[in-house]
């Protein structure tokens, strides 16, 4: 039988031990007024957590390619829901009629 | 080593499976396909979630400091240690330590569960509908934006609770497989169920790592 | 090869349908092929349901200002003629009764991959609906299958929630039967039977389950927050306390439309083993179709958009969206070039299952074109929420996919219920279907190009005379649908008794008895040949 991959233990507290830091990190830097990069650093953040416990705890480093395969098709189909309906959202009140063709024809009004 | 069922282990092999690792490989693979749906569930609330961030941000920052940080920070690493145990549970079935080493994995995994399951629930919840922050049931914050800090707390408990619905499952699938594990059904050639449900778990933490910023840390707090 | 009565006498012989009997040995089967069978009884009864609501309408359509029911009661038939036609029937049917019966037989292995799965996924099913007849019997629902906020949420007086909570249980079943699928054909395949000799069907399956397993559970999140919006009145869909109406759609949409081809796909799969058999030839460019459908798969999610082109949508999004709309089309295109490639120089039969595959070419052709009037920005403004809609995604649903699970029931009847139907009762029911659908929905494109609007319980006289062939149509199309129905039935008692292989077609199902035994194949299949390797078949030399 194929040996399954047994990660050894330290690795698992080593995992656990970052996973810790970045916790506090997030924590702390959520105390520092940086404007958007607060919400862009909690992204990244939390996305390097995901990526140590998708990697190691549920062993898709030691995975077939089939699993991220999985993993990057979900993530993928979930950034078309938020991006596309997002777009739609915040571009609804572009209008598309050049605002020199008078107030009668644009769209411009309040959004 | 043979692979097929045996005399100690009546029945583990599925009749329509060849072998049992090809049982075990389309286990995890049911898993994980079964998390992509998971993804897409919570997606749907965090779609919308997102496009009233975009839209009402200052609403939502004023709703997200009425929340504690520090019980979203703590409950943060209670479910981080919770992983670390549910990984190690899986770890000693698969190197055959004996079951009781399982089982006490196991048990501190959901401990930690309900750990994080009376924060939120005492100390979260129920704090929040003493001040009236419950929309639906008694919402009366008289700020600016209310409608918007309305809107923030309906995304609040719909996410929060839906995640808690998923861990009290999972305690529940945990205290399912203790009890076989005292059965001495695990082994080192047989921890298909185990794996699958640390997966699972390690899923409900991967969901609150990004719900904690989400709905905790929005805007700077001072 | 000689035949051996005794072998296929199904009286004799142990196969999955004798080997145990009573109700418990049904209902706790687990058993794929018993299930498909639970699954078809389950959505035979709910077809039956929702033909009923059509029947009503079309009924109330005959005069302009028709009597049959009041306006607050249609609104209530056209709900639940769509919710059950869609949840209910077209979207389970091929895929549980034909996918869960055939995917283990065509790739050679004993069960799915999680057979006590496979039976959850029917009584979720069963729970789903008993929700939603509970709504048909006490009062109905008059939102319309698509529930649009705020008058889902907010205003209607009807039995949302009901109608919703069905839905939101039985997207459930898809889950769990789309990951079975995608599980089963990943892990699952006899030796041999790589990727690229995999029936078309199986393609069409995975592609299918793609859909079902990341679509389904957004259309439960909105079903979900519709549910807590209605109950709860917080306000996520309410503009009064700055909710958008038009997310409820975005979410409910990003399913919705890749729904459709959950009901197509299959249909599809369906069709290239008709087309395939029935000319005696391999599929035309066969990777060109497997591709195409994972790229039907896949862009019919980015197309959603085009169910919102007049309801406040940006415009922007709405480029992006028709353009994308009119992508989709391209790989149904090239299925559509692929089965007429493998129509010429074939050995043709017109048996009832290519009847019905033919059908479907002709008639999801046009359903398909007339999207693309649809897709595009300027003409949808005049067709969106006419009749045109109407008949355009029936000429899919019926004329496509209803044909194609008509064409695959009768093809593998007698893979099924190890019996033969009579064939001309089933060619004479394709023709009587084809006539009477094209009679009852060519003139509803007429209609809405004309400006009659969709869901309306009364209309201007001059609309009158399509309106009567409409419904003559529909009488001709219930009658066809009826005639199967009986002959099928009676076919499992009198029907001549079927071999393993009464069409002589390529394919693992086909080389196991009629009926398959429980475990499906005496011993695993090694899979040495190209699928659909008509030419090595010896009775086919020399155009005979």
């Amino acid at each position: 039988m194929k040996a399954r991959h047994i990660v050894p233990v330290r690795i698992y507290v080593g995992v656990f031990a970052a996973l810790i830091v970045l916790a506090a990190l997030t924590t702390g830097l959520a105390y520092v007024h940086m404007g958007i990069w607060n919400t862009v650093a909690a992204l990244t953040i939390a996305i390097a957590k995901m990526l140590l416990v998708a990697l190691f705890f549920m062993h898709m480093r030691y995975d077939k390619g089939l699993t991220r395969v999985v993993i990057i098709a979900s993530l993928m189909w979930l950034a078309i829901l938020i991006v596309f309906t997002a777009s739609d959202e915040f571009t609804r009140h572009w209008s598309p009629i050049p605002s020199n063709w008078g107030p009668a024809i644009s769209m411009q009004q309040k959004q | 080593m043979p692979e097929i069922a045996t005399n100690d282990h009546p029945g583990i092999l599925e009749p329509h499976f060849e072998s049992l690792e090809a049982q075990h490989d389309a286990r995890k693979m049911g898993m994980w396909v079964f998390l992509a749906t998971e993804v897409m569930f919570f997606g749907g609330l965090l779609t919308a979630y997102t496009l009233y961030r975009g839209l009402y941000f200052s609403g939502f920052a004023q709703g997200s400091h009425l929340l504690e940080v520090k019980w979203g920070a703590l409950n943060t690493g209670v479910l981080i240690l919770s992983s670390l145990t549910m990984a190690l549970a899986v770890r000693s079935a698969q190197v055959g330590k004996s079951k009781l080493v399982t089982i006490g994995f196991l048990g501190i995994t959901m401990l930690l569960g309900a750990m994080f399951l009376a924060i939120k629930f005492v100390l979260e919840w129920h704090h929040d509908y003493v001040e009236h922050l419950v929309p639906g049931i008694s919402f009366g914050y008289a700020g600016p934006h209310a409608a918007h800090v309305q809107l923030f707390f309906c995304f609040y408990f719909f996410l929060t609770g839906l995640h808690a619905l998923h861990l009290i499952i999972g305690i529940g699938i945990l205290l399912v497989l203790s009890v076989m594990a005292w059965r001495g059904r695990f082994s080192s050639q047989y921890y298909s169920s185990l794996e699958v449900a640390g997966l699972y778990w390690h899923f409900v933490d991967i969901i609150w790592i990004f719900l904690f910023p989400l709905l905790y840390l929005i805007g700077g707090r001072s | 090869m000689s035949v051996d009565v005794a072998e296929l006498s199904s009286r004799s012989r142990v196969h999955y349908l004798n080997e145990s009997y009573g109700l418990k040995s049904w209902l706790l089967t687990t058993d794929h092929k018993r299930i498909a069978l639970l699954y078809l009884f389950s959505i035979t009864f709910m077809f039956l349901v929702g033909a009923g609501a059509a029947a009503l309408m079309r009924i109330q359509l005959l005069e302009p200002y028709g009597a049959i029911v009041q306006p607050e009661t249609y609104n209530k038939l056209f709900s639940i003629h769509g919710i059950i036609m869609v949840f209910f029937f077209l979207i389970p049917s091929i895929p549980a009764v034909l996918g869960n019966f055939l995917v283990p037989l065509m790739i050679g292995a004993k069960d799915v991959a999680f057979p006590k799965l496979n039976l959850l996924s029917w009584y979720i099913y069963v729970i789903g609906s008993l929700f939603t007849l509970y709504c048909v019997i006490f009062g109905g629902v008059d939102t319309g299958w698509t529930f649009y906020t705020p008058f889902s949420s907010t205003y209607s007086n009807t039995h949302v929630l009901a109608a919703a909570l069905g839905i939101f249980i039985t997207g459930f079943s898809s889950i769990l039967t789309g990951l079975n699928f995608i599980v089963t054909i990943h892990r699952m395949r006899a030796p041999g039977m790589t990727w690229f000799r995999l029936p078309l069907f199986i393609w069409s399956m995975y592609a299918t389950s793609i859909i079902f397993v990341l679509g389904t559970p957004v259309l439960a999140i909105t079903l979900f927050l519709l549910t807590l919006e209605r109950v709860l009145h917080v306000g996520i869909f309410d503009p009064a306390v700055g909710g958008d109406p038009l997310l409820f759609q975005h979410l409910f949409w990003f399913y919705s439309h890749p729904a459709v081809y959950i009901m197509v796909l299959p249909a599809m799969g369906v069709v290239s083993e008709l087309i395939a058999a029935y000319s005696r030839k391999r599929i035309y460019g066969y990777p060109f179709v497997a591709f195409s459908s994972l790229a039907i798969a896949f862009i019919s999610f980015l197309v959603w958009g085009h169910h919102m082109f007049v309801s406040g949508q940006s415009i922007y999004a709405g480029l992006v969206f028709s353009l994308m709309s009119f992508l989709v089309a391209i790989p149904s295109a090239i299925k559509v070039f692929n089965w007429t490639a493998t129509l010429y120089k074939g050995s043709i039969s017109y048996d009832a299952p290519m009847l019905y595959a033919l059908g479907f070419i002709g008639l999801f052709t046009m359903g398909g074109l007339t999207g693309l009037f649809l897709a595009s920005l300027a003409t949808d403004v005049h067709l969106n929420g006419t009749y045109f809609i109407v008949a355009h995604f029936h000429y899919i649903m019926v004329g496509g996919s209803v044909m194609g699970f008509m064409g695959g029931i009768h093809f593998w009847w007698p893979k099924i219920t190890g019996r033969l139907y009579p064939d001309k009762w089933a060619r004479l029911a394709a023709l009587i279907i084809f006539a009477g659908f094209n009679l009852t929905f060519f003139p509803q494109f007429m209609l809405g190009y004309l400006g009659m609007p969709r869901r309306y319980a009364v209309y201007p006289a001059q609309f009158q005379v399509l309106n009567v062939m409409s419904t003559a149509g529909a009488t001709i199309l219930g009658i066809g649908y009826l005639i199967p129905l009986i002959y099928l039935i009676w076919s499992i008692r009198y029907g001549p008794v079927a071999g393993p292989n009464p069409w002589r077609a390529k394919g693992l199902e086909w080389r196991t008895p009629s009926p398959p035994p429980k475990e499906n194949f005496e011993e695993t299949p090694i899979v040495t040949e190209e699928a659909y390797a008509y030419a090595s078949m010896p009775a086919e030399k020399s155009g005979a």
